[in-house]
């Protein structure tokens, strides 16, 4: 009986193998290309350890409640020492506990408005580009209209509007951002609509929904997980923008933006309450442009240039 | 089982509001009994291909009637469509892009069985490994990418997801241009045999004319979207009627020594589909064309022996009668 | 015998890819006479396009990489040849013409522009002392033009790439190649991409200017009708080795290696009328490790033991026809 199981399990494992063995090998073939590339590997570097700062980091700080805003007047602007790597900003908080934590409300806000982007922008450039005709113009013209004001203009209008705020500055830049996924799926789903294997899967009798979900959307997966990661960087840019302009999160949230917008008033002379946080983005939206441009590379070779 | 009654199929290449239509099938009437395989010859914008494409419903026709099994294929509804998505199928000239990059090789033959049948699991498995069997594909290609696949094996994929659900009609869209002369053997001779093992009727797309005088046994010349000649295979190429088709069959070179690095040959390219003129569209290229007849009457359909037609003047009988 | 206008000598050549290295030409010999035309043809892989590539230096190294050999044009071997004389060479000694006339004109200049371009440029880079201006270029080009038996030449030269034909194109790419008198012309393909009709033109025109320039050509082709028809000599090309040379006579009417045999049992022939096409069952070695021996074996149905251990050199059979193949002899015999 054991010994059956054994062989069985066995078997079934041999068989997974076997099924993905192509898939297996194509990424390593990828692993391989992207580990190559030394400023990739860097951007990866650098992603990674903003990931691994940002899920375990708030656990480890040393002073958790200068987060939310604690006040320790005695301890003001303390350059670094061995006590505060990042020195103490005006109310003695601990500036290397505000990034760190920073760091987790950055990944939260950027994924929020990466994926909610996606969600709008995809489907509406597969219906623009597979379905094509008014409705297709309908969308097109309205996605010109987006993109022909800039992102940021758009989104601090938007937020404007709504009163600021973290919660709608995250609105504000997700509903800034979709247009560009627009443009780059109805472009792919355009051509792909017109592929053979497309025609090939019609004559059989495939619905369009079959057709969307099995032949054009995974078609058009490798441009938009990079243009995901590019954004990723891009909208942590966009959200510390409407923050340093009082327009995001408000001081004392611990967001990088607004920091640098309090710590502005302080250079040059208490420079590290600025500057931490901001070499904190820099470096991060660095390391996501830097993957991105990686991935490009390994995903979709034509598309450089 | 398959005609074409008359049927002409038109491309807008403007826009709606200032249309300019493309002709790419004129009044083309062709049919096809159960076991035939009729080959359609002709160069790039001889509307081959429009016309095998419409038959599988992916061009919208303009007029005349194309009628499968009885059923008219311009107005389907949605139960005689997916039966006629079953009957026939078509298989495409490049093997690598009618194949989804994304599926695997199993994804891909299956497709048309999970669309159509409640095959699922392990019986669908099975049926799948059968085909490709019958295609001469081990199973070891089931989980592969088309990428990892040559050719030729791609090309039998694709056989095998047409077959899958027991086609009658199979329009084969050249099935082997982009194949090596050697693996195309192999996929003729498998064509061949499927056809008779299977009984199937093939409409063959081609502008390689010894491919089609080997598979066919009728054939149909197209040129600029008009069948200009058509009969048996052999009597057409052993005795051509219409300039075109000797031109045609004298243009190909052939592989054996001792030929004449130089011949005669038609003169002039093929001229623009957009604004034909009037009269016979060979009209400016033929060696025997005729001032003041070919270039402005339409030329008709004369038939020249038992299932043979031809559409040139010099074969008109009244004409000849008149002239001698 | 006439002098040899460019010879391959034992020309091996690898790729670096990400599996290992592909042996992509292994040993191979060529040889182009003064004012002969060469056809090189072969099924897809088997390095005819790679060999007559690195003839003018078209190939990055990395990934490719020569293993061993020389390619002598006038006596100087090209793959030693510095950057700048390879520039004198290119497009003035050799020229070449692609299977896709598109992809190698420039799709925003007119065609006259891109010909009087290359006519300065010829000019500069032979850099003889007169300078010649923009008109005489032109008139050159309209010349040439005329030559390759474009209609309304001269109305053509302010037309673009995309308002002309195919077969147009074609002879555009042709009139290009040709403007800087070359003696060794390479045409890679040149008439894969037309129709029967227009490539029996430009098969044509080829010959007749082969004759009137006292051009030397290597035609490389998988059509063996275009070869038989156009070509003085062939070579056969199986997994990066030349497997079969020899007249078209020698080659078509007597082939002596089973893989040449096999592809002429491939092609269906108008005139004999075959009833079955026999095909060359099973596929190519695997390049990243090529087989001991001849790489033909394993698709052989002539193979013996000897085949699959000791690797056949190039075996002369009478006058220049040269088959590498352990049963050449017997096989030629058995095809009269």
């Amino acid at each position: 009986m054991t010994q059956e199981n054994i062989i069985m399990a066995e078997e079934r494992q041999a068989t997974w193998r076997e099924r993905h063995q192509s898939t297996i090998r194509q990424l390593r073939l990828y692993a391989h290309t992207y580990s190559r590339n030394a400023s990739a590997m860097l951007g990866l570097a650098i992603v990674a350890l903003f990931f691994f700062v940002a899920l375990f980091g708030p656990l480890f700080v040393p002073y958790p409640e200068d987060a939310t805003g604690a006040i320790h007047l005695d301890n003001k602007l303390q350059p670094p020492s061995w006590e505060h790597w990042f020195g103490t900003d005006e109310v003695g908080a601990d500036v290397f506990t505000r990034v760190i934590v920073g760091a987790r409300v950055t990944l939260h806000i950027s994924l929020f408005v990466t994926v909610v982007a996606m969600l709008i922008g995809v489907p509406l450039g597969i219906a623009a580009g597979y379905h094509g005709g008014r409705i297709g113009q309908v969308i097109m013209r309205l996605t010109d209209v987006f993109l022909s004001v800039p992102a940021l203009i758009l989104a601090i209008a938007i937020v404007g509007s709504m009163g600021p705020g973290v919660q709608n500055a995250i609105i504000a830049l997700a509903l800034a951002w979709w247009p560009g996924y627009v443009r780059l799926v109805q472009s792919k789903a355009l051509s792909i609509r017109s592929a053979i294997y497309v025609d090939a899967a019609r004559t059989m009798g495939a619905s369009n929904f079959r057709i969307i979900f099995v032949h054009i959307l995974p078609n058009c997966a490798s441009p938009i997980i990079v243009k995901a990661s590019m954004d990723m960087g891009m909208s942590i840019l966009g959200i510390a923008s409407l923050g340093f302009l009082g327009l995001g999160a408000q001081p004392p949230y611990p967001e990088w933006g607004a920091m640098i917008s309090t710590g502005r008033n302080y250079l040059p002379d208490w420079w590290w309450y600025s500057f931490f946080p901001g070499i904190s983005i820099f470096i991060t939206v660095l390391g996501f442009n830097l993957v991105g441009d990686g991935l490009r590379d390994v995903l979709d070779p034509r598309g450089r240039k | 089982m398959l005609s074409l009654d008359h049927l002409n199929v038109v491309f807008n290449l403007g826009t709606r509001r200032a249309p300019v239509p493309l002709k790419a099938v004129r009044d083309v009437t062709l049919n096809l009994e159960k076991g035939d395989c009729l080959g359609l010859v002709g160069e790039s914008g001889s509307g081959k291909s429009t016309i095998g494409r419409t038959i599988l419903g992916l061009n919208r026709i303009e007029t005349g009637r194309i009628t499968f099994e009885g059923v008219d294929i311009g107005n389907l509804n949605r139960k005689s469509e997916m039966q006629l998505r079953q009957s026939a199928q078509m298989i495409f000239q490049d093997p690598h892009s009618s194949l989804n990059p994304r599926m695997t090789i199993f994804r891909s033959v299956a497709e048309p069985l999970v669309l159509h049948t409640s095959m699922r699991g392990a019986e669908l498995r099975e049926r799948v490994q059968e085909l490709l069997n019958t295609v001469g594909l081990e199973t070891q290609f089931l989980y592969r990418y088309p990428h990892e696949l040559s050719g030729g094996q791609k090309q039998r994929v694709c056989i095998a997801r047409a077959i899958a659900l027991n086609p009658k009609l199979l329009v084969l869209d050249e099935p082997t241009s982009a194949l090596d002369v050697s693996v195309q053997a192999q996929i003729l001779e498998f064509l061949k045999g499927l056809q008779q093992r299977l009984g199937l009727t093939y409409l063959f797309i081609s502008h390689n004319l010894a491919v089609v005088r080997h598979m066919c046994n009728k054939t149909a010349v197209l040129y600029l979207g008009r069948v200009i000649e058509e009969g048996p295979t052999e009597e057409l190429f052993q005795k051509p009627l219409h300039p075109y088709t000797r031109a045609l069959i004298d243009a190909v070179p052939l592989p054996k020594s001792g030929q004449d690095k130089r011949s005669k040959l038609i003169r002039g390219e093929i001229p623009s589909p957009i604004d034909l003129p009037p009269g016979c569209a060979f009209y400016g290229r033929c060696p025997h064309a005729l001032d003041g007849v070919c270039n402005l009457t339409e030329i008709g359909h004369f038939s020249a022996g038992a299932d043979r037609y031809v559409s040139c003047v010099l074969q008109d009988p009244q004409r000849s009668a008149a002239l001698s | 015998m006439s002098q040899p206008i460019i010879e391959i000598r034992n020309y091996s050549l690898n790729f670096w890819t990400f599996d290992g290295v592909y042996h992509a030409l292994d040993d191979v010999n060529l040889t182009v006479e003064k004012g002969q035309s060469l056809g090189i043809v072969g099924e897809t892989g088997c390095g005819k396009s790679v060999t007559v590539r690195n003839i003018l230096g078209l190939l990055p190294s990395p990934p490719a990489e020569v293993v061993s050999g020389e390619i002598l044009y006038d006596g100087k071997d090209l793959l030693k040849a510095l950057p700048a004389e390879m520039h004198r060479i290119r497009g003035i000694e050799i020229a070449m013409i692609f299977q896709d006339p598109m992809t190698y004109l420039n799709p925003v200049f007119t065609v006259g522009r891109q010909l009087v371009d290359v006519v300065l440029a010829h000019n500069r880079a032979r850099g003889q002392g007169e300078k010649i201006s923009r008109k005489d270029a032109e008139t050159r080009a309209i010349e040439m033009l005329n030559k390759v038996r474009l209609p309304n030449a001269e109305k053509q030269m302010s037309n673009y790439p995309h308002q002309l034909s195919g077969g147009m194109r074609q002879r555009v790419l042709i009139a290009m190649a040709l403007i800087g008198r070359p003696k060794l012309l390479i045409a890679d393909e040149p008439t894969t991409a037309l129709d029967v009709t227009i490539q029996a033109q430009i098969l044509e025109l080829i010959a007749e200017l082969v004759e009137e320039l006292n051009l030397s050509v290597m035609m490389i082709t998988h059509d063996l009708g275009v070869v038989a028809k156009s070509c003085d000599r062939v070579a056969v090309m199986y997994a990066g080795k030349v497997v079969e040379t020899g007249t078209v006579a020698q080659v078509f009417d007597h082939p002596a290696h089973p893989y040449t045999q096999g592809l002429l049992r491939s092609i269906p022939h108008p005139e004999k009328n075959v009833s079955v096409l026999e095909g060359i069952p099973g596929f190519l070695p695997n390049l990243l490790d090529p087989p001991a021996g001849c790489r033909f074996a394993e698709r052989c149905p002539r193979a013996l033991d000897i085949c699959r251990k000791v690797t056949p050199v190039g075996n002369p059979l009478a006058g220049g026809h040269v088959a590498s193949c352990h049963l050449a002899e017997e096989l030629e015999a058995a095809s009269a």
